[in-house]
């Protein structure tokens, strides 16, 4: 007797599939910023956790709300949702009202992807839209900077943290200044090393620059990063920061300083990177990263604010696609002289 | 050494590293598949226009015999595999799924199999203008993938002056190791062929390309070619799909070839190793191409092996001789994983381009789900060509084909690389080659 043929299955070739996915790209962003999450939950206490709380929780609740029902699950396992979550939530000041928190996640999500028609279709960063969002919305409590809380006060939440929806914070400790506001308004410089081990004020997620390099380094490692980003913000911000620098060592910081201070690390390694978000040709993310860094330094010294990553990053996102069009690669064959 | 440090210099660029899966294979000596009950031979295994049969219901065809004509200059023969007798022609599933016209023979069990053919004219007298329809009467195609009907490669332009030969051994799709075995065991067969080719083309020198992962190959070749200032062996990085030639063009002498052009335009010409010998054994022999190596391998096929198999053998007894099929086997493919097409029913038989036989199970045919394009670049890093597929797959769903043609779509090659890479599991390639069959098929129509 024939024994029965197994069912075949007739796909089209290729074949073979390696085994990377697009969920498994944004796990491992995840993991990569884990370091760095949890120095900020150390340095500024429970609250600070509270914030990223609420900031996951405003983005992955948007997100499940308006995924269409078959798709939800699918939509809440790609961690897209959650990354955008944490990346704002990172970004945001340690004693930032838990309502805002979490309305900028929302925003960030709805108004920084939803609209766009959600993930891959999106022009700008969704979580610096969130936190352009809450920059614009809440003006002082977005730059209203708690100090470092010692371990005996890990669990203090800070007042302003639990103030009420549509209620204005009360702050409790005396607010001081983040580096980049001391250098801008009262040019003092912060030591280095304090930079580098994160003892200064700051966003949650921008204050330990080792532990944000070492998340790159492992995302590197991973080839989930185009390194061309970050190396192109971070070599034309310590550029065109030295050449100021050398026009009057006085008024403005240099490179060491400009690199390690602010956001510029979580910007250059985690949000710039974004792919959906920048351009997709090697050539493309260089002039991406170098006008970055442009923006950045520009911003910083001759803008209103002390800090200018996100707008910065923002307004290169809104030229992505121009400069994806100018550089398309040459297509092999193609423009070569025949004799 | 200087071999070894212009390879780093030179090479292509992109490109993707799969795994290469071929230590199942790679060091069995090949086999000679027994003889079946009956064999199929649809009239197009190759490129071009399909053969005409000049055999009848019933008659009685020797092992090698003309079966069928060749229908146009672009096609080929098609010669009996068995002593036996032609038992139908007519509609029969081609490996793809298709119904081809084929030719079924029942072989004759009781036949000794014996060669019934006329050795063609000794090359050494030949001119290559003699040589084209030689060739042609052969049966042999480009065992590459291509199946480009051998002899079209030989019909120079006017004014085409050949300076390099260049025997493909790259075999760089994964699992399949028949060139490798070819290269290794069949060494005097290629060197000869090589020889035909090199005197009959006037070419200046002979390259043969091997990737680094056969140094047996390599280091056998380099002893028989020693000495000899017209041949050279060149090994080349291990890297998909360095056996495209325009790609390996570029790993091997460093030229680019211009798009819209052949190699031969610029007075080079590439074959596949196996393709070199069956010339070799053509002229030595007078056998035409009737039987083809293939390489049945894959975590379904229980005793994997390289299989001298006669054209026409079905799939089913392939895999029979090799041990049968896991349970698990999900798919069966011809060719290779890469580029190869799976088949729809073990009835498929055996054809010229059949350069494997591999069984996959659940984990390599599983899929997951497809998630938007979050443009990552890898497909763009992967593309040898230089295209934007993550672009072009994008276009291709919005049906804008005019628009991927100005994105140069007609310049994919369909290597797959592209999918491959995709960690959103886009099927990009397979978008952009419906777009281009609908572009071939509308510039065909408007003619």
């Amino acid at each position: 007797m024939k024994p029965k043929d197994p069912r075949l299955l007739v796909q089209p070739s290729p074949l073979l599939k390696q085994r990377m996915t697009t969920g498994q790209a944004m796990r491992d962003v995840l993991i990569a910023l884990l370091p760095a999450t949890l120095a900020g939950i150390w340095f500024f206490g429970l609250g600070a956790l509270l914030v990223l709380f609420a900031c996951v929780l405003g983005a992955v609740l948007t997100e499940w709300t308006f995924a269409p029902t078959e798709e939800r699950r699918e939509r809440m396992l790609d961690g897209s949702g959650l990354l955008t979550g944490l990346l704002l939530g990172l970004s945001l000041p340690p004693g930032l009202p838990l309502w805002m928190a979490f309305l900028g996640g929302a925003a960030g999500i709805g108004l920084g992807k939803l609209i766009w028609g959600g993930l891959g279709h999106n022009l700008f960063n969704p979580a610096l839209v969130g936190r352009a969002f809450l920059l614009a919305a809440f003006p002082v409590a977005m730059t209203t900077w708690s100090p470092q809380s010692g371990p005996e006060e890990f669990f203090q939440v800070q007042a302003s943290n639990l103030a009420l929806p549509f209620m204005q914070a009360s702050y409790d400790a005396i607010s001081s200044a983040t580096p980049l506001g001391l250098m801008k308004f009262e040019y003092q410089s912060t030591p280095l090393w304090d930079l580098m081990i994160g003892k200064t004020t700051g966003c949650i997620g921008e204050t330990s620059s080792l532990l944000l390099v070492l998340g790159g380094v492992y995302l590197l490692l991973r080839r989930d990063l185009d390194w061309r980003i970050p190396a192109g913000i971070l070599g034309s911000v310590a550029g065109f920061s030295t050449l100021l620098f050398l026009i009057d060592p006085q008024q403005y910081p240099g490179p060491l300083f400009s690199a390690f201070s602010g956001g510029l690390l979580l910007g250059a390694i985690y949000m710039a990177t974004d792919p959906v978000t920048s351009p997709i040709t090697p050539k493309g993310a260089w002039i991406f990263g170098v006008g970055v860094g442009l923006l950045v330094v520009l911003i910083r010294v001759f803008g209103g604010f002390p800090e200018g990553v996100m707008y910065a990053i923002l307004l290169m996102n809104a030229a992505t696609p121009l400069i994806d069009r100018y550089t398309q690669p040459r297509v092999f064959g193609k423009g070569i002289k025949t004799e | 050494m200087k071999a070894l440090s212009s390879l780093f210099k030179r090479g292509f660029s992109h490109g993707i590293h799969p795994e290469e899966l071929k230590d199942r294979t790679q060091g069995l000596h090949t086999q000679r598949m027994p003889f079946v009950e009956r064999y199929v031979l649809p009239v197009r295994q190759h490129r071009g226009a399909p053969s005409k049969p000049t055999v009848e219901v019933g008659q009685r065809v020797g092992r090698g015999e003309i079966i069928a004509e060749p229908g146009a200059f672009v096609s080929t023969a098609l010669h009996a595999p068995v002593t036996g007798w032609v038992r139908a022609i007519g509609r029969r599933r081609f490996p793809g799924g298709r119904y081809e016209q084929a030719i079924e023979i029942e072989a004759d069990p009781y036949a000794t199999q014996r060669l019934t053919v006329e050795r063609p004219l000794d090359w050494r007298g030949l001119s290559l203008e003699d040589f084209v329809p030689i060739i042609h009467r052969s049966g042999i195609v480009g065992l590459g993938g291509a199946a480009l009907p051998a002899h079209v490669k030989y019909s120079l332009r006017e004014g085409v002056k050949i300076k390099y030969l260049i025997a493909n051994g790259a075999e760089c799709e994964p699992y399949l190791t028949n060139d490798h075995r070819v290269m290794v065991e069949r060494a005097d067969a290629l060197l000869r062929g090589l020889e035909i080719l090199h005197t009959l083309l006037g070419a200046e020198e002979s390259i043969i390309g091997v990737e680094l992962n056969k140094p047996d190959a390599i280091e056998v070749l380099r002893e028989r070619t020693a000495g000899d200032p017209r041949l050279r062996v060149a090994p080349l990085r291990v890297k998909y799909p360095q056996g495209d030639s325009k790609m390996m063009i570029k790993s091997i002498l460093g030229i680019e070839v211009p798009a819209g052009l052949h190699a031969a335009d610029l007075g080079i010409i590439m074959n596949n190793v196996s393709t070199i010998a069956a010339i070799a054994d053509y002229f030595d022999t007078g056998m035409p191409y009737i039987d083809r190596m293939v390489t049945v391998s894959g975590p379904g096929i229980p005793y994997p092996a390289n299989l001298i198999v006669p054209l026409g053998t079905p799939v089913r007894e392939v895999l029979r001789f090799c041990g049968g099929l896991g349970e698990d086997t999900r798919e069966v493919i011809m060719g290779g994983p890469m580029m190869g097409t799976p088949i729809a029913s073990l009835d498929a038989p055996v054809i010229k381009t059949s350069s494997g036989v591999l069984a996959f199970t659940e984990s390599e045919t599983a899929r997951p789900r497809e998630y938007p394009c979050i443009r990552c670049g890898r497909c763009v890093e992967a593309c040898p060509y230089f295209l934007n597929p993550s672009r072009l797959a994008r276009l291709a769903k919005a049906r804008m084909y005019e628009e991927m043609k100005r994105a140069q779509v007609m310049e994919c090659v369909e290597c797959g690389s592209c999918t491959y890479s995709c960690p959103s599991g886009i099927p990009i390639v397979q978008l952009i080659r419906t777009a281009k069959n609908d572009l071939w098929a509308k510039k065909s129509k408007s003619k």
